[in-house]
């Protein structure tokens, strides 16, 4: 029997990494939020690796944490390690991952959800969305409740008739043991009229600690510069817990063989796209034959539990062929498998039916974000989220979108590249897909978002404040190095007489920063009145100054590009009669309904003329409706 | 949008006539002004606003001359497209026009798109609303016309050599990628010294390409041909049967040739510019006194001599003193009027290649096209393998992609990093992509994962 259970401004569809993100921005912005989950004891819950961040994952974290997102704060909470990679690869790739630990990561994140005000976190399987005359109405679940709400963010992960898959053995569930929803694919699909795909993705077993000889693996400490995700977090003190790396070797990859008809991808029980940078082990076999041995990282899955993630491992063996792969690998002779290793296949939205503000296009108030859009990994999912959440609520209340560009941030590249260019596979952020990462860098996401979160609400006055104090710092220290001259000293003698350099007096420390074989601390070495800033802001400041013609050639490549973002196409275009397109464009634009002049030329299929003539046709609407011109 | 200078080449490419060279935009009279040098070296003619001036184009780079020119600087708003518009008025001709054209671009102007011109009219209001529909049809004519243009210039060598250029930039580019997004993965890092290597072994194909946009001048204005020889031994017959219909007057009294007359033809795809001269004999006659001169000269300059001797008076002592003048590397003996001797013997052993020909009926004239096929791709390797870049945009965008590619080695010789070097290899990818339309992106992700086995 159906019955009134609540009314709410926002309701979110689960409280994963999206989810969370979703309910805490609507409710930070005065929305009366409801999170609903399938199992409250999941909330956050990390069902594959346990670590956060890596390249452009990392960044996004930073990012979605300068606009007031928890993903950051959360992670320097839980986190038992942390490492910068990449830091040898230049200033733009430099990359923060974090271990967490997970059930302390799920704790924190519920804890902060719980006591959030506006916020209410309940347990339900949502079954159907409710849309009236094309506007969102609210949610019904399975025993019956109807919640009404104003607007509804979908964050279902890999929940939507989720199906398991070990070897022959397949079920319906959800991902680590819950339960999936097996109706609101069919509401979304035939009642909304939303197209669905079907993905796929994996994870490897785990295994007990104890059964695991590490003295035939390589230990992986964390660094001993104490990091932090968030700009808000000041965690210096974090006892750390290493990884551990071994690898596979011939006996390994001959189980594999032996048993690859058993494999349900090759004997096709499995329907769905996998990514191809998360390959199972049976895939790497496969494609890379000339291998002899492929890494596997050993990964504490927290600090009060003996389960271990094994990356590298991941496999839709069944659990018998597992025992035999796993035990082939040096260091795991005689390992305890905890949890089997599975493949799970699950429905997800085909996002170029979305605004960029994450709006079904076909239905008012509506909204999904994370790994529904078809996209993977937690960093990916809460940069969604957030921005789904934050839209949701400026739409109640009659404000601005708030969508981030390509140049500005991951974030932009990841939703433009979802909505725009649709996807075939599970997405994964990577650097190479953003056209401007020298500008999208983890040092400096602060200086590029902080500022947008606080006028969102999300940044509070008092963070404010302290970021223009960072940003202050950086810009004196850089036009001070600038200006300040060298001046020899005997201190500053011995220093390039140890290095067999020679600098001419009157040459300013800028010049010398830009020099490769000078760095910012080699500078302390030189000058005896150098400024004590906080490691970050040297940083920032190096990186400012020794790349400055590179960034200046980014700058100038970005100001071309936002001047065909800037010119804006009315979303009511009737493509299909527009004179002058090609026929693939017409459908395309027709589909997608492209904002600017910028999205619509990235559209495949949308080639320079059919631009030229969309411009023509927006000058002519333009002088038609009597405004000004619309270029320069 | 529209700040940026356009230019292009506005009339339709051919001989004769002038041609003329577009710049469109606010920086148009600054270009103009970096590659025009005009009498007295000064630039008062910014000054003088839709007038005729006279002038040189040089290009900055060099110096060096390119063509004399008339030229008329528009200021705004009374032009075509109602900006600063200056035309070039170059000799007609594709060479003088393209390289017009070539330091134009190098000067800071961006190649006009089709029918960018008008467009531009348009936005900026000159042409009125009501022929907005015919604007977009100018530019969806003009863009269907050059993409087939295009498509019919890309000669199948040159994708080849392109599509093999690209796939070696994609190849390093793959490797900088993989290291840089999967940190933790297995990936051999390529040293320092191979990535160096590979580089400059890109730039080596991309010059070469552009020194082939320079041969491949050969195959645009065809082989320069003199048919040569004493008067009389059929050489406007020879020249004839090459085209195939009457041209030159043919008669058996001496000197009738004495106008230089040109004509295009095909052999087995290499285009010949034929040209018969004016017997090379001492002569008093003081109009075909020039006629000789001009014959010599032509055989100097020429691609291919082809020497033609009489079958009935054969390798008499002038024939010998004109073989003696000719480089032999480039030269053809053709025996005429073979039917007229068909026991013809002889002892010598020409150091050339020698053909027996009769042009009246025909006999000998496939051999005579094999001699010259063979002459023209083995003598000169490099015509064989040679790649036509007609198209001023693809020279244009295999420039940028060099420049790219040494600001890259550049790079790696002081330790630039990884990823900023990445930029400049992406760069110079995404320049090649102009001419064949290629994206880097997906590609780029396909090449990373199915050469590097990444995951978890």
């Amino acid at each position: 029997m159906e019955y009134l259970a609540g009314e709410y401004d926002v309701i979110v569809v689960g409280a994963g990494h999206a989810g969370c993100e979703a309910g805490l921005a609507a409710a930070r912005l005065g929305c009366k939020t409801l999170v609903l989950t399938v199992n409250l004891n999941n909330v956050a819950l990390m069902p594959c690796n346990p670590a956060m961040g890596g390249p452009a994952k990392g960044q996004l974290i930073r990012e979605v944490d300068a606009l007031g997102g928890e993903i950051g704060i959360n992670t320097d909470r839980s986190a038992i390690q942390m490492r910068m990679l990449n830091t040898a690869k230049g200033p733009a790739v430099h990359a923060l991952r974090a271990q967490a630990d997970k059930l302390n990561y799920q704790e924190n994140m519920k804890w902060t959800m719980e006591n959030q005000p506006d916020l209410d976190l309940k347990q339900a399987m949502v079954d159907k969305i409710a849309v009236e005359n094309g506007v969102v109405a609210g949610v019904v679940t399975d025993t019956g409740a109807i919640f009404k709400a104003r607007a509804v963010i979908l964050t279902t992960g890999t929940y939507l008739r989720g199906r398991i898959i070990i070897g022959e053995l397949a079920y319906p569930g959800g991902p680590a043991g819950n339960m999936p929803s097996q109706k609101l694919s069919d509401n979304l699909a035939n009642e909304l009229g939303i197209k669905l795909m079907r993905f796929k993705t994996g994870t490897p077993a785990r295994v007990d600690r104890r059964t695991i000889d590490f003295s035939k693996m390589l230990i992986q400490p964390g660094d001993e510069r104490p990091w932090n995700f968030s700009y808000s977090s000041d965690i210096e003190d974090r006892e750390q817990i290493p990884c551990w790396l071994t690898y596979t070797n011939n006996d390994t990859h001959s189980i594999i063989r032996e048993n690859m008809h058993r494999s349900p991808l090759y004997c096709g029980m499995i329907e769905g796209t996998g990514p191809r940078y998360c390959p199972s082990i049976e895939d790497k076999v496969v494609k890379f034959a000339e291998r002899q041995a492929h890494q596997v990282f050993i990964e504490p899955e927290g600090k009060r539990t003996n389960e271990m993630y094994v990356q590298g491992l991941s496999t839709s063996l069944p659990e018998e062929v597992q025992w035999k792969i796993y035990r082939s690998v040096s260091g795991l002779e005689n390992v305890q498998i905890v949890r089997p290793a599975y493949a799970i296949e699950y429905d997800c939205v085909d996002p170029t039916q979305l605004k960029p503000t994450l709006e079904f296009k076909s239905i008012s108030g509506l909204y999904s974000g994370g790994q529904i859009n078809g996209t993977s990994g937690y960093e990916e999912a809460a940069a969604q989220g957030l921005m789904a959440g934050i839209n949701a609520a400026r739409g109640l209340k009659g404000r601005k979108p708030v969508v981030l560009s390509r140049s500005q941030a991951f974030i932009g590249v990841l939703i433009d590249d979802l909505i725009t260019k649709g996807i075939a596979e599970p997405y994964r952020m990577l650097t190479s897909r953003a056209e401007y990462r020298l500008l999208l860098r983890h040092d400096n996401a602060d200086q590029r978002l902080t500022q947008i979160g606080y006028e969102i609400g999300l940044i509070s006055r008092q963070r404010m404040d302290r970021f223009a104090n960072k940003r202050n710092l950086i810009v004196e220290e850089t036009a001070r190095l600038n200006n300040v001259r060298f001046k020899t000293s005997p201190k500053a003698q011995g220093f390039l007489e140890d290095r067999g350099l020679v600098i001419q007096q009157g040459t300013s420390y800028g010049e010398l920063l830009r020099r490769p074989e000078f760095k910012y601390r080699d500078l302390l070495k030189l000058s005896g009145d150098m400024p004590d800033l906080p490691e970050d802001i040297r940083e920032s400041v190096e990186i400012e100054i020794k790349y400055q013609g590179y960034i200046k050639k980014q700058q100038t490549q970005v100001e071309k590009f936002d001047k065909i973002e800037s010119k804006k196409l009315p979303e009511n275009l009737e493509y299909l009669s527009m004179r002058g397109l090609s026929r693939e464009a017409a459908q395309k634009l027709d589909q997608i309904k492209p904002l600017s002049l910028g999205q619509a030329a990235r559209i495949s299929g949308v080639n320079p003329s059919d631009i030229s003539v969309l411009f023509i046709y927006l000058e002519k609407a333009n002088r038609e409706s009597g405004g000004k011109k619309t270029v320069e | 949008m529209l700040d940026d200078s356009i230019a292009a080449i506005s009339t339709s490419l051919g001989e004769g006539g002038v041609g003329i060279v577009r710049i469109s935009g606010r920086d148009a009279f600054r270009i103009a002004d970096k590659v025009i040098s005009t009498a007295g070296g000064n630039s008062n003619w910014l000054k003088e606003s839709h007038r005729m001036h006279y002038g040189r184009i040089a290009d900055p780079a060099t110096g060096k001359i390119i063509d004399e020119v008339l030229f008329s600087a528009m200021k705004a708003p009374k032009t075509y497209t109602r900006e600063d518009v200056v035309e070039i008025n170059c000799h007609g001709g594709y060479i003088p026009l393209k390289e017009t054209l070539r330091v134009v671009l190098a000067a800071g102007a961006r190649m006009a798109e089709p029918g960018e011109f008008t467009k531009r009219a348009f936005l900026n209001g000159r042409i009125d609303l009501a022929q907005a529909e015919a604007v977009i049809d100018i530019i969806r004519a003009k863009t269907e016309n050059a993409l087939k243009i295009a498509v019919s210039q890309l000669d199948g060598r040159l994708s080849e050599k392109l599509a093999f250029i690209q796939d070696k930039i994609l190849t390093m580019l793959a490797g900088m990628e993989a290291v840089i997004d999967f940190p933790e993965e297995d990936i051999q890092e390529e040293s320092n010294e191979k990535l160096t290597g590979s580089t400059g072994e890109i730039i080596g194909e991309l010059e070469a390409l552009l020194k082939l946009a320079a041969t491949g001048k050969i195959y645009r204005e065809g082989v320069k041909t003199a048919i040569i020889g004493r008067p009389n031994v059929g050489k406007s017959s020879l020249l004839n049967s090459l085209l195939g219909q009457e041209r030159a007057i043919v008669t058996s009294i001496p000197g009738t040739t004495r106008d230089i007359i040109q004509e295009t033809i095909n052999i087995k795809g290499i285009p010949l510019v034929l040209t018969d001269t004016a017997g090379l004999r001492e002569t008093e006659d003081l109009v075909e006194k020039i006629g000789v001169r001009k014959a010599r000269e032509l055989a100097r300059e020429a691609d291919l001599l082809l020497l033609v001797m009489d079958a009935q008076d054969f390798y008499t002592q002038e024939d010998k003193r004109i073989l003696r003048e000719l480089d032999f590397s480039k030269t053809i003996l053709v025996i005429n009027k073979i039917d007229l001797n068909e026991t013809l013997s002889y002892k010598e052993e020409f150091p050339i290649p020698v053909v027996k020909i009769s042009s009246l009926s025909g006999q000998g004239m496939t051999a005579l096209e094999d001699s010259i096929e063979e002459l023209i791709t083995q003598g000169k390797a490099a015509l064989s393998e040679t790649v036509i870049v007609s198209r001023a945009r693809h020279e244009d965008a295999i420039y940028r992609a060099n420049k790219h590619m040494e600001e890259l080695l550049a790079g790696f010789s002081t330790g630039v990093p990884l990823d900023l070097l990445s930029i400049d290899l992406r760069s110079a990818w995404e320049a090649l992509g102009e001419i064949n339309g290629s994206t880097v992106t997906e590609d780029l992700l396909d090449r990373i994962f199915s050469d590097f086995c990444i995951g978890k």
